[in-house]
């Protein structure tokens, strides 16, 4: 293993390369760019063997790795925001049809207006794709997904596509020090891609078919069994790169301070870090406050998270994603795993950090504060008071 | 019926659904009298269900035939003639 | 010939279907040694309905617009594992699906030279939603989008030039072809499978339900808009015209149009006769453009 202070995209691309991808390809979009740049630059000194295609739109970048898996290779791309957009409708496809695809995605915002700056709107619209989702809170996490989504897409249990999230520009351009793994060693955690049926002349099979109403809903049924069984794999999967590597990445969740916790924070991605300050914080000033990490956001690692929180007296789930008419998806989701439960807490929903808006230590501080007062209901923290905002009457 | 791993089908597999049933009124007879054998029905049959090897030897597996017409329609030498359904 | 069924019999295709008698011709002339991708459209129907496949060969149907960069991705797959000497990519997809929807991701294969055939199969309208019109329906012809009507003559505007389209991308091999001629169609997919690189056939496919004609006549109704010039076959070598089918004498427009009852209402609208002419005026127009005559 070799430690660099390295730019987060560079060490993605590392990594994936490392993980030895056969065809990639992928589209112009920031901030996803510089991860694909330095695959290409691989590929063009010859120390990554794979084509790396120049693609005309992200929807021909899913789609041309959708035929590359279904051929039998391992394959790899990249893209965030309205890129993602454009996959969703090969996205279904790929998870449908079983492909055990690996994709980074760098969040940003959605338009319009447009913004190119981070929040999680993006991949948390794909959450019904059918793919598997985790998201990094670290640069080096970003990359020890990359290489555990690998193992967890080909596992002969799960064949399923995965994404990793990361936030844009935060991770996606943040130098910190990353600590990546020799060939052999990647080699040794994860085994050639071996797929269960192919595209061959040798064994003509038939991909993509039609399905009426008589077995359609079996196939649906299925990807939901699957999508659930997942969970243990990418469990199994983060132990083993444990064992292998001698650091805690992936997994379901991860929790922080909550064991005593009265307040536990709910989030995914890079604000967790800045969340982590806060619970410090909070906690010298003897505040009993803890938040839980989730990495895996498909499949919902329902079990986990209750298990995790059920103890606290007041969840606040802090995300930068929203379910225009409703709320926040992630805090929606935690609420109904809380139905029909033994234990009841109290749930806030935060929406922070939209379209870049920064989110500070003392931000957090803020919501725990309010929620002290009242349960948030889809409460959009750091508002600016300073704006007119112009409303149809 | 199994739900394999994406819905991946076996090829040839079609053969199981038998289209004969689908003609109405009227199916091809192959005369076997005036037949130059050129195939061009065999290259027209839009089923692929026309087999042959030499004149007057050709013939069309009913099992399939959708009736359609066109081998009768492009045969050069008038050797295959639509005839009424013989239930 | 032999008859050696790699589009097995058993598919749902309509009765005289054009494009089912097309794809069985294109991979009687690839032979086995080959991977497949299609378009949503009729052939995906009809061919692909679980579980049941009419496919010998390996086939991969993903969305409609993206025919060409599934085969894309399988091209470089198969290259990057040193088995694209041995095996030929063709991409497929429907009128529809090539002119209209799949063109960007078709430009971005041709232009990124991956060896793969696109045989687009021209039965010049979206069968499998009901017969709307498309980029590649030609000029007068009545859809369900584009009817006869008090303003209307049918479809407002002649075909899309998708071969030439194809062939400003400079691409090795540029055809179109028809089920009306078998022997061909066969020489133009075996010689677009010797070149490397990318490929484009545009096959005329009749369709007896969208075009409203009997089924026992495709064969017929695909060789008429051939001998009239409305169809012209011809081969695109690098960009540049490089042969042609010659029509003897070619037939007046009437002919094929009569037979369609997709044209009826040029012959029973008062005013037609002028419409008629400018069907003709397109053909003339081939004619010339490609020399089809002498």
């Amino acid at each position: 293993m070799v430690k660099k202070m390295i730019e987060g995209s560079r060490a993605i691309a590392e990594m994936v390369g490392l993980c030895r991808p056969q065809v990639i390809a992928a589209y112009p979009i920031t901030p996803q760019t510089h991860i694909v740049e330095e695959l290409s630059q691989l590929v063009a000194n010859g120390e990554l063997q794979a084509e790396y295609v120049n693609v005309e739109s992200e929807f021909s970048a899913a789609s041309v790795i959708l035929g590359a898996s279904a051929t039998g290779v391992r394959t790899y791309t990249a893209t965030t925001s309205q890129g993602l957009l454009l996959m969703i409708e090969v996205l279904y496809n790929i998870a449908g049809l079983r492909l055990p695809v690996v994709l980074g995605c760098a969040n940003r915002a959605i338009s319009a207006p447009i913004n190119i700056w981070n929040d999680q709107q993006d991949s948390i619209t794909a959450r019904d794709t059918g793919w598997i989702q985790l998201y990094a809170e670290s640069n080096q996490e970003a990359a020890d997904l990359h290489l555990q989504a690998y193992r967890i897409a080909e596992d002969q249990r799960v064949l399923l596509p995965v994404m990793v999230c990361l936030d844009g520009y935060v991770l996606t351009h943040a130098y910190e020090t990353v600590d990546l793994p020799s060939q052999e060693e990647v080699d040794a955690f994860l085994p050639p891609f071996r797929p269960l049926y192919r595209l061959d002349p040798a064994n003509p099979l038939t991909f993509g078919t039609l399905a009426d109403p008589s077995c359609y809903m079996e196939t649906r049924y299925i990807l939901q069994r699957t999508t659930g069984k997942a969970l243990a794999v990418i469990e199994e999967t983060a132990t083993a790169f444990q064992k292998a590597f001698g650091r805690r990445s992936g997994g379901l969740i991860d929790c922080y301070k909550t064991e005593d916790a009265a307040i536990i924070l709910v989030a995914m991605g890079s604000v967790v870090g800045t969340i982590k300050e806060a619970v410090d914080e909070l906690r010298a000033a003897g505040q009993k406050v803890g938040v839980l990490k989730v990495i895996t956001h498909r499949p919902f690692p329902k079990e986990a998270i209750y298990q995790a929180l059920h103890g606290a007296e007041h969840v606040i789930v802090l995300e930068k994603a929203i379910s225009l008419g409703n709320g926040g998806p992630l805090a929606t989701e935690i609420k109904a795993t809380f139905q029909e439960r033994p234990q009841r807490v109290a749930i806030s929903s935060v929406i922070a950090g939209l379209g870049g808006r920064d989110i500070t230590v003392d931000s957090i501080k803020r919501a725990v504060a309010m929620a002290r007062e009242r349960v948030l209901d889809g409460e959009f923290l750091d508002l600016r008071a300073d704006l007119e905002i112009e409303e149809v009457a | 019926m199994r739900i394999t791993i994406g819905a991946v089908a076996k090829p040839g597999s079609s053969r199981a659904n038998k289209t004969g049933s689908w003609r109405t009124g009227t199916r091809p007879a192959f005369l076997q009298s005036r037949c130059t054998d050129c195939g061009l029905c065999i290259l027209s049959c839009p089923e692929g269900i026309i087999f042959g090897q030499g004149k007057n030897t050709y013939y069309a597996d009913l099992d399939y035939c959708k009736g359609c017409g066109i081998c009768a329609n492009i045969c050069p030498v008038k050797d295959i003639v639509m005839v009424a359904e013989v239930k | 010939m032999e008859n050696d069924h790699l589009f097995a019999p058993g598919h749902t295709a309509c009765t005289g279907c054009g494009q089912a008698l097309g794809v069985r011709l294109v991979l009687k002339a690839a032979g086995r040694n080959v991977i497949t991708t299609d378009a949503t459209g009729c052939l995906e129907v009809f061919s692909s309905a679980y579980p049941y496949s009419a496919w010998e060969v390996p086939w991969i149907h993903s969305l409609f617009e993206n025919s060409a960069a599934v085969a894309s991705g399988i091209e470089v797959a198969l290259k990057v594992t040193g088995r694209l000497e041995q095996i030929k990519v063709i991409a497929q997809g429907g009128d529809g699906g090539t002119a209209d929807i799949g063109l960007q991701a078709l430009s971005g294969m041709f232009e990124r030279g991956h060896d793969v055939l696109y045989v687009c199969y021209d039965n010049e309208a979206y069968m499998n939603t009901g017969v709307q019109r498309s980029g590649l329906t030609p000029y007068a012809a009545r859809t369900t989008t584009s009817p006869p009507g008090r303003l209307s003559w049918g479809n407002a505007r002649p075909k899309k030039d998708l071969p030439a389209i194809a062939a400003a991308h400079h691409i090795p091999y540029v055809a179109t072809a028809s089920v009306g001629y078998p022997y061909d169609l066969d020489k133009k997919v075996k010689k677009a499978l010797s070149l490397g690189g990318p490929k484009y056939i545009q096959l005329h496919v009749p369709c007896p339900l969208g075009w409203a004609h009997e089924a026992a006549l495709t064969i017929e109704i695909a060789k008429l808009a051939v001998q009239t010039g409305l169809y012209p076959l011809f081969e695109m070598e690098n960009g540049v015209l490089s042969a042609v089918k010659k029509i003897a004498k070619p037939k007046p427009v009437e002919e094929y149009l009569k037979l369609q009852g997709r044209f009826r209402h040029l012959f029973q609208k008062e005013g037609g006769a002028e419409e008629i002419k400018t069907i003709q005026g397109i053909a003339d127009e081939n004619i010339q453009r490609y020399r089809l005559v002498g």
